[in-house]
């Protein structure tokens, strides 16, 4: 998989230049999770197994002995529990980070971050400022418990702000602005990329803000618009088609997707003319139905063809490797959605 | 080891079980207060002046009035639908109850929430939900809170007998009780869910018995009075301040009416409205206070009943004179 496909512009409104350091996706997690809270006594971890064993993936390795017990916290496995003790600690002033083991088990919290934490600020006044983290996606059988990638539902819930990095360095510099942010977080941090994605980090304070999109690839043929693990796949789909087709494929990294960065991928489409929205989610409702969507409110005088969806089918994601090959988008998927707009 | 308290009813008016007289009142003239507002809330809303749906706590107000004047100043606590007088105790102003109950302004959600959804951090009251019990592990959150700063304060949560089917009571007690931390669990236990009667809600003969699963004390108590009711209160409260962990207090109480507005209870039996009716919070205490001997008599009670007409009077005034939200501010603050 490529590996730092930053080929495209600016990727950060700090302009410091200070030391990097080569991490992999998982290591810039942890970074940001151990910096942050050396800087605010107020942040504290809560999850299942985050505490004597390091979490299920380890980002909090280590955690306990530098913070102590209490400000990592070995839940019971009871994910309600989990966020509605956030959202209560939130309100008397401290800032949160819950684990779920896989994003798959934020569905036992659901009334939590739907009922309680996203409408409580807009109810009330007081402020909710929790963050989930979400250990998401496939491509390792994991199965239709531990793959899934559910942040198009909780884009569509007024409130919370959704967050999916696809590089080290934006993991941890959107997991610090995530603590910082005042709001309740969904921080999806993609399991495939953990240590297959190596990349330079700066060192120290990088909170990278929310709702501004990185171009992962430039081009100008076809513009494609993804998060997550999926920028990967699009970017490497875009070598290919440039130096197997010469085609010049342009691609958007979200980074957050509510906000989203509306903006940028409107100028985007605008000056391309051709669309193609990927993600790893399955299709009906998901989210790149909004980005479409409003593709063709903002900009229809400026399309050459109609957007292309490309994502996961409407199945829950499969066990067997040739099953969930088939379910997951791949380079080849991208590459045949590219040929089609690039031909129409 | 948990201890399951004999239930004891008080069979009519005793002494005043020690507490000042002066309290007593207090306490009488919260109770008032709150079946005031409520009395007057239904009233406004036959009138159409209520949007949605209205809900009382009508025969909740010892249980409710106790618990809240047990709590020190600095502890917090997110009482349901049937603990208005929660609120009236830790001081949340009745006109501005009247305009929540409006959708004004002046209600604490500005008109983005209604009926008993109150709540003010400025004095340590949680706006619920209405996905009873979900407050629950918002509460021992709080109390994590404290726990983790080290603060005395303590965190109160309610719920119902309906609401204790649900798993989040179920979760937010065993976190508690596995931390041992400073919250009390307040169970309104009135005896119906909605029409659903408590034997179709739950096998046990006594909630409060569940306590014993999570590893902490449980206790029944009269929750029509009020003198039992805070002095249990405050054990539990006080256990929890000095680090004794978490309580289960089962209020045992009663909803002498449906459970909103429009429901008229049908599915209730007529002698146990009758028996609820013989037991009312607010008439126990009025003849506890005067078989106490004291100044309390039935002039100084006629006068306290015309003050507090006179104060909810200004109330409605000042709730009426609140200005309906703009509906041009329907989008702002869903983000801070």
């Amino acid at each position: 998989m490529a590996a730092g496909a930053r080929d495209g512009g600016p990727d950060y409104d700090d302009d410091s230049e200070g030391p990097v350091a080569v991490r992999t996706y998982l290591e810039a997690i942890s970074d940001g999770l151990r910096e942050e809270m050396r800087r605010d006594d107020r942040v504290f971890v809560i999850g299942e197994d985050v505490g004597v064993y390091g979490g299920a993936f380890k980002v909090t390795k280590g955690f306990q002995e530098e913070f102590g017990e209490w400000r990592v916290i070995d839940a019971p496995l009871a994910e309600t529990a989990i966020v509605g003790a956030c959202t209560g600690a939130a309100l008397m002033g401290l800032r949160p980070v819950a684990e779920m083991q896989f994003a798959d088990f934020i569905s036992c919290c659901w009334d939590h971050l739907v009922t309680i934490a996203a409408k409580q600020h807009w109810r009330t006044g007081a402020s909710v400022p929790i963050v989930v983290r979400c250990p998401s996606g496939g491509g390792f059988s994991g199965g239709p418990f531990h793959s899934q990638n559910p942040e198009s539902s909780f884009a569509h819930i007024p409130g919370l702000k959704i967050v999916c990095p696809s590089t080290p360095a934006d993991a941890k510099g959107l997991l610090i602005q995530s603590i910082r942010d005042e709001n309740p977080v969904l921080y999806f941090e993609h399991k495939h990329l953990y240590r297959r994605i190596k990349d330079e980090v700066p060192e120290g304070d990088i909170a990278v803000p929310f709702g501004v999109a990185r171009v992962a690839a430039a081009g100008d043929d076809i513009t494609v618009v993804t998060w997550g693990a999926m920028v990967h796949t699009a970017c490497a789909a875009a070598v290919r088609a440039g130096e197997e087709h010469d085609i010049s494929v342009e691609v958007i990294d979200l980074r957050t997707i509510m906000p989203w960065d509306r903006e940028a991928v409107l100028a985007a489409v605008a000056r391309t003319g051709k669309a193609l929205v990927l993600h790893e989610d399955t299709r009906t409702a998901g989210f790149g139905a909004e980005i479409a969507a409003t593709i063709a409110e903002e900009v229809f005088e400026n399309l050459d063809a109609p957007v292309v969806r490309l994502t996961a089918p409407d199945t829950p994601v499969p066990f067997s490797p040739p099953l969930e090959q088939r379910f997951i988008p791949q380079v080849d998927d991208v590459l045949a959605a590219v040929h089609k707009l690039y031909a129409y | 080891m948990a201890v399951v308290s004999k239930r004891s009813r008080s069979d009519g008016p005793v002494s005043t079980g020690g507490l000042d007289e002066a309290v007593l009142r207090g306490m009488y003239r919260a109770m008032l207060l709150t079946r005031s507002i409520e009395e007057r809330g239904h009233s406004l809303y036959r009138q159409g002046r209520i949007p949605g749906s209205f809900y009382t706590g009508r025969g909740n107000e010892a249980a409710a009035v106790g618990v809240a004047w047990a709590m020190a100043a600095q502890d917090v606590g997110a009482p349901t639908q049937r603990d208005l007088g929660v609120h009236i105790v830790r001081g949340m102003a009745p006109w501005r109850i009247i305009a929540q109950y409006l959708g004004r302004t002046g209600g604490p959600t500005r008109g983005r929430d209604g009926n008993v959804h109150l709540g003010d951090m400025g004095i340590g009251t949680l706006t619920m939900v209405s996905h009873l019990p979900a407050m629950l592990p918002v509460a021992v959150g709080c109390a994590l809170a404290f726990r983790v700063r080290n603060e005395p304060r303590v965190a109160l949560g309610w719920f119902g007998d309906g609401g204790s089917a649900r798993g989040d009571a179920h979760e937010a007690m065993n976190f508690a009780g596995v931390r041992r931390l400073p919250v009390v669990f307040v169970l309104d236990n009135n005896g119906y869910a909605y029409s659903t009667p408590a034997h179709l809600e739950y096998g046990v003969t006594h909630l409060a018995e569940r306590a014993a699963a999570y590893g902490f004390p449980g206790q029944i108590v009269d929750g029509t009075d009020v003198v039992a009711v805070y002095r249990a209160a405050h054990a539990a409260i006080e256990r929890a301040r000095g680090g004794g962990g978490p309580t289960l207090l089962e209020l045992v109480t009663m909803r002498m009416e449906g459970h909103a507005v429009h429901d008229d209870a049908f599915y209730v039996p007529a002698e146990v409205l009758a028996a609820w009716r013989e037991r009312d919070p607010l008439a126990l205490l009025r003849a506890r206070l005067l078989s106490a001997g004291g100044d309390f008599d039935e002039a100084a009670d006629e006068a306290l009943r015309m003050e507090v007409a006179r104060e909810v009077d200004v109330a409605v005034e000042l709730a009426m004179a609140s200005e309906w939200p703009d509906p041009a501010t329907l989008e702002d603050g869903v983000y801070r």
